[in-house]
């Protein structure tokens, strides 16, 4: 029965995936490659990996498919004269000959993992003691491999500081986007403000339990960072010039509180983003602490986008 | 007791589906926007409350049972409120037409 749920489950999937490429509408696009994103979250469910899951949902399916949107409908100007456009043969044929590449190339590495899978899964969990969390996937990312999500956490500030480059000279320094405007009676402004009250304790539920529990401070970050899109979306706050001080100093502080306590590491445990003996899972929390704002930010300042509006008008 | 709660799960999530095969069925036979989305709110609120209520008797605490309540009031927040949303868009552009 299960067997049948999974192989009706995968058909679904590759089905969504070749309609999202080949839809000629970019908007309907989109809306195929969420749903992809979706049901991929539930493919991760069925692989009992629920962490994966909920940041699929979150970062693959809701904050992804909210910059996608955002794209197909800046671009929907451009579209009719991009479709009446037709690349060149030679230039087709060399992107399906890379593309059909790649996968083959996917589907040999596939095939040849050897059996059963290299795991470091059993040295994990004869050394999770040590960290004092609960959670595997947590003391994978904050403690045995503190340095990626460390890298991972910078990276985004750099994507940030990528989008907001292309904003105008004019603009530069000033809020993201245009000002929404909506019904201030209107469903979506009162969606706005029963929502998010919710949502950040959901949010910072999710965020908390991910000490012992699937969970943890991106997917927490990501329903914060929504709701806040929320309300700004409904017209009820505006996003903030990206050159206040409060924006920077956020921005700045997460990763900043990481690398003090690497450092501190270093000094008294003898290796950066090492935690001395008994102190870290108080360490792992200050770090998850001073990330989750800093990640809300990004997040939603990532989708806000590029600045159109200078500081002071 | 422990079959009757079962046979009240299994009726309870088997009429939700149908309430969810016949929103889908809506959706794609209803003529226009307004009466797709009511058909679809009905597979949402009350195939949704059914499964959930069908869940009820199985969940093995009093927390995780309040979980599936709260998500399906979450869900009938948004989906009332995203159809309102549609349903305003789609008069809209009726009226420029």
């Amino acid at each position: 029965m299960t067997d049948v749920l999974n192989v009706g489950l995968a058909a679904l999937i590759v089905a969504l995936a070749i309609w999202a490429v080949f839809a000629r509408d970019a908007f309907a696009a989109v809306v195929g490659f969420i749903a992809y994103g979706l049901l991929l979250t539930l493919v991760w469910v069925q692989l009992q990996g629920v962490d994966v899951a909920l940041t699929e949902a979150a970062i693959g399916g809701g904050l992804t498919g909210a910059l996608l949107v955002g794209a197909a409908s800046r671009l929907r100007g451009t579209e009719a004269a991009a479709r009446a456009e037709r690349p060149r043969t030679l230039v087709r044929v060399a992107a399906a000959a890379l593309s059909a590449a790649v996968t083959a190339a996917l589907a040999i590495g596939v095939l040849m993992l050897p059996d059963p899978a290299p795991t470091l899964a059993p040295q994990t969990m004869a050394n999770i003691e040590v960290t004092g969390v609960g959670n595997p996937i947590t003391a994978v990312l904050l403690a045995f491999r503190a340095m990626d999500t460390l890298l991972e956490a910078i990276v985004l500030v750099f994507a940030l500081i990528g989008v907001w480059s292309l904003g105008p000279d004019l603009a530069w320094g000033g809020r993201p986007g245009l000002r929404h405007r909506a019904d201030p009676n209107g469903i979506l402004a009162y969606l706005a403000r029963v929502l998010p009250p919710i949502g950040i304790i959901v949010g910072t539920y999710i965020f908390w339990v991910g000490a012992d529990h699937p969970g943890g401070k991106f997917q927490g970050a990501t329903i914060v960072a929504a709701m806040w899109l929320l309300a700004i979306m409904a017209g009820l706050a505006d996003a903030p010039p990206v050159s206040r001080t409060w924006v920077r100093v956020g921005l700045a502080a997460g990763p900043l509180v990481f690398i003090a306590i690497g450092l501190m590491g270093a000094v008294t445990a003898g290796a950066f983003l090492a935690y001395p003996d008994g102190y870290a899972k108080s360490l792992i929390i200050v770090i998850e602490l001073a990330l989750m704002p800093t990640l809300a930010l990004i997040l939603a300042l990532l989708i806000a986008g590029a600045p159109r509006r200078p500081a002071q008008p | 007791m422990t079959s009757f709660l079962d046979v009240v799960s299994i009726v309870a999530i088997v009429a939700g589906a149908i309430f969810f095969l016949a929103g889908t069925l809506g959706l794609l036979r209803f003529p226009d926007t307004f009466t797709r989305l009511h058909a679809l709110t009905k597979a949402d609120n009350l195939g949704l409350g059914l499964v959930v209520f069908g869940l009820l008797p199985q969940v093995d605490g009093v927390v995780t049972g309040l979980k599936l309540v709260v998500v399906w009031l979450l869900v009938m927040l948004a989906g009332a409120c995203a159809s309102q949303l549609v349903a305003r868009t789609a008069r809209r552009e009726e009226r420029h037409d």
